[in-house]
């Protein structure tokens, strides 16, 4: 490996880490979490149209690629005369699909929480939007964290795909190093470890949360995790 | 164990209860089949009765966590009559009258004994939360917890989570309380305090309908008891009749059932 050549690039793959696929992470996840706890109600609610409506979503997210996805939103939107930049694509692309796998954790929360806890609220005066907004949501919250922590490690690993429309996250930036020099070797490995130094921060992260989520919470956790196993 | 000793007077002046032909199925299975059941104001019914006898869903109904098909429920001037349908806004104004104690407590787990008992008060009744904060640290110092406002739910025992789920029924202000089988889920060494604050809630004239298998519970609080089985209420009386000398054959032998383990 030429130790001068890693010198050079790594101040443009952290550039290309903290411009690129820091913020388009960020940016998805938080748009995901929106789509994701809006369609796990939309799931939920009492209307035939909309659950189905929402199921539909949640059945085109998982059963295409992610490739495909992003494709469409860049390449094909255009030829119906919508022609998006590189970067908000990535980000409607990469929302879009968390918030279809996340809704199915969100919803697989929410119904964890014993019936118990909806008639409690009940007793206690309050409406079905109260209850969850309360009583519901706050419990489903904890009980989502460890495996949204999940969609949210395989959420930047998966930002390297948005090297394919352009978007200059980190894997395109070792690509646009390498491909000059031919250094394939050293710029993806570097890319690699980058990837993996991130993935391991954010899984310490993880552990220091669910550490924090109190025991109560383990009996529904366990069952969400069935919960989507049966459903994946 | 004595929670307090002056008798309390309830901020709230009790409610009588009338129930009249009250029919609730559940899909095709009937499980109340004409409930006919009144509970004077300021007393405590004990009801009794087989398991799947229908005892939890007569309290649901009266809590309206179930809308039954026919009959209707008076809980002091407010009244539903639900074979002709229930009305927008009906069911919230009679479940005002009512709270509820659940075998399973039903505390929220994310809230600390405080907050569980303010949730209702502050955010479904909207009244001023400084006012209900002191009403509220009144209420759990009745029951013996006073120094247990900010621990959350899971680092209470058995008997001090549903303690705090009367503090928390108590702190709706309701005008009747329903209990279903408040002791069933506990330890037996624990059971003695939830009744000790049962026995002064009955004693400062409280209005009070009672699931409960607690037989000697019943012989000293109860002022009147009520046998449920098959879908209607079989026999009802004082508590020397009803347990002592069951005029019907299934009173007795439910209640052999019961006393003899
Ligand atoms: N939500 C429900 N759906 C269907 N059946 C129910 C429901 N709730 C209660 N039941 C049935 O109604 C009957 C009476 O139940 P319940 O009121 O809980 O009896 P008890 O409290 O006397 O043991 C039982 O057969 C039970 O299975
Ligand atoms: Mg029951």
């Amino acid at each position: 490996m030429d130790l001068d050549l890693v010198r050079e690039s790594i101040g443009p793959l952290l550039s290309g880490t903290i411009r690129g696929t820091i913020p388009l992470t960020a940016a998805s996840f938080v748009g995901g979490m929106v789509l994701a706890v809006l369609v796990a109600l939309a799931r939920l609610s009492r209307v035939g149209v909309v659950r189905w409506i929402a199921q539909g979503y949640v059945s085109i997210i998982r059963g295409t690629p992610l490739l495909v996805q992003l494709f469409i939103i860049f390449y094909a939107l255009p030829s119906l005369g919508l022609t998006i930049d590189p970067f908000p694509s990535a980000i409607i692309a990469f929302s879009l699909n968390v918030g279809g796998y996340a809704s199915e954790i969100v919803r697989a929360a929410i119904l964890s929480i014993p019936r118990g806890q909806w008639e409690a609220a009940e007793t206690i005066g309050y409406s079905r939007t109260m209850a969850l907004r309360r009583v519901i949501l706050p419990q489903a919250a904890r009980v989502a964290v460890p495996p949204l922590s999940n969609t949210f490690i395989s959420l930047v690993k998966d930002t390297s795909l948005a090297s394919t429309i352009l978007v200059t996250e980190l894997l395109r930036k070792a690509q646009e190093i390498a491909a000059p020099t031919f250094e394939f070797l050293t710029l993806y490995s570097l890319a690699a470890v980058i990837y993996w130094v991130l993935c391991l921060v954010l899984s310490i992260g993880q552990g220091f949360l669910e550490r924090r989520l109190g025991r109560h919470l383990q009996p529904q956790i366990a069952k969400v995790e069935k919960v989507r196993q049966a459903t994946a | 164990m004595s929670i307090h000793d002056e008798g309390f007077a309830p901020a709230e002046t009790p409610e009588g209860i009338e129930v009249r032909g009250l029919v609730k199925s559940f899909g095709s299975t009937p499980v109340l089949t004409g409930v006919d059941l009144d509970v004077a104001p300021g007393t405590v019914s004990v009801m009794i009765g087989p398991s799947g006898s229908g005892k939890s869903t007569l309290l649901r109904c009266l809590n309206l966590l179930e809308t039954p098909q026919a009959g209707r429920v008076r809980i002091g001037d407010d009244e539903i009559d639900f074979t002709a349908g229930v009305r927008r806004g009906q069911s919230a104004s009679l479940r005002r009258h009512s709270a509820m104690v659940f075998q399973s407590h039903n505390l929220f787990p994310h809230r600390t004994a405080l907050q569980n008992l303010m949730e209702g008060p502050v955010f479904a009744q909207g009244r001023p939360r400084r006012e209900v904060e002191e009403e509220a640290r009144g209420l759990l110092a009745r029951v013996g917890l006073a120094e247990k406002a900010d621990a959350y739910p899971d680092q209470l025992s058995g008997g001090q989570q549903q303690r705090v789920g009367i503090a928390r029924a108590l702190a709706l202000r309701p005008r009747v309380l329903l209990f279903d089988e408040p002791t069933s889920a506990l330890d037996p060494e624990t059971v003695g305090e939830v009744l000790a604050v049962m026995r002064d809630l009955a004693a400062e004239g409280r209005t009070m309908i009672v699931v409960t298998h607690e037989v000697r519970f019943a012989r000293d609080v109860a002022d009147h008891v009520v046998f449920l089985d098959g879908g209607v209420i079989a026999e009802e009386g004082p508590p020397q009749q009803v347990l002592l000398d069951p005029q019907q054959e299934r009173t007795r032998a439910f209640l052999g059932r019961i006393l003899s383990h």
